[in-house]
């Protein structure tokens, strides 16, 4: 199964929108979805050492991992974090370039399916155009 | 003369209270183009290194960037990070195994480090970041190496300046401060100014000034 790690610049957006992905497809399957966020101090920020942490729980229980982060700093703590990992660990991640609330849902309903790597990265990244209203 | 571990352990020191010093300029340089955190970031960030590597033993120049790094990476909070964090990493890194480095060493490793900043934020020579005042320093400290210690080091901190000031009329082509396009110039980069007190903190140690 592929896991998703939210990371966020604040730690309650990050587990909020991990909720909402897990409430969206619990009901397919079991997909592990955590959500990583804040400083080290419990501030607005993102923590390399965090995403580190997330990433060692998740990938004994995970095929692969796709992150989902917010915008800046999320995305090179999440670059930062996988560069420390080793390279077969590394190969198992990809980071998506998708809106982190929309992806999340979309990849965690794909994920839960049984759906690969590449497969639930390329759903997320399709989130970006996911039309919200009709007009 | 080389540069010693206890040099690096003196630039580590300075580049702490440079930073400490120019928190509120850092972040004011920071708020009229970012998110207004560097400076806050990086003195609560080389406050924790500090923490981690006082009163601690190191055997090589490796051993005691990697610390930092870490510590960086954990505890700034921003960008500057995962930046700074990979710099020194890398940096330990290409110094692994050795207590004294040569200028041309240290100008080795700095690029290394530099590899891993470009690698990581995929930032380029005048997109207006660290790069700006990095690159000219480390060239800089290379081009000066036969002329002895204290000509590079001083050639290498005029370039960083240079590179710094070069920052204000660039357009912004990464991070935050990109989104606000034209508007990005006329300010100074935040990154290359804390960059152009890393390599005078450099300086300043293995110098004895």
């Amino acid at each position: 199964m592929v896991g998703i790690l939210i990371v966020s610049h604040s730690e309650d957006a990050a587990r909020g929108i991990a909720q909402i992905a897990r409430g969206m497809s619990a009901a397919i399957g079991d997909a592990p979805i955590a959500g990583v966020g804040g400083n080290d101090e419990g501030g607005l920020g993102v923590s390399v050492a965090k995403i580190m942490e997330a990433l060692a729980d998740m990938l004994p229980k995970c095929d692969g991992i796709l992150i989902l982060p917010d915008l800046g700093s999320s995305v090179l703590s999440s670059r930062g974090a996988v560069g420390m990992l080793s390279d077969e660990d590394a190969a198992k991640i990809v980071i998506a370039d998708a809106p982190v609330l929309e992806g999340a849902m979309l990849a965690a309903v794909e994920a839960s399916t049984g759906a690969d790597l590449p497969a639930v990265a390329q759903i997320a990244k399709e989130a970006k155009n996911l039309k919200k209203i009709d007009h | 003369m080389a540069f010693t571990l206890e040099m690096a352990l003196l630039a580590l020191k300075k580049f702490n209270a440079a930073v400490e010093e120019k928190k509120d300029y850092l972040t004011d340089l920071d708020s009229a183009i970012g998110d207004a955190d560097h400076g806050i970031n990086m003195n609560r960030g080389m406050k924790k290194a500090m923490e981690k590597i006082s009163g601690k033993e190191y055997g090589d120049f490796g051993g005691l960037f990697k610390d930092v790094a870490m510590t960086i990476m954990s505890a700034v909070g921003g960008s500057a990070g995962p930046l700074y964090g990979t710099f020194f990493m890398k940096m330990g890194q290409k110094l692994a195994g050795k207590t004294e480095a040569s200028t041309e060493n240290m100008a080795d490793a700095m690029q290394e480090g530099l590899g891993g900043i470009t690698s990581l934020g995929k930032s380029q020579a005048g997109d207006k970041t660290m790069v700006d005042a990095l690159q000219p320093a480390i060239d800089a400290l290379r081009a000066g190496a036969p002329d002895g210690e204290p000509a590079a080091w001083k050639a290498a901190v005029d370039a960083a300046q240079k590179g710094m000031e070069d920052t204000i009329p660039m357009l912004a082509k990464r991070g935050r401060s990109s989104y606000l396009g034209e508007r990005s110039i006329g300010h100074q980069d935040p990154g290359a100014t804390s960059i152009f007190y890393l390599v005078s903190a450099f300086r300043d140690a293995g110098t004895g000034q």
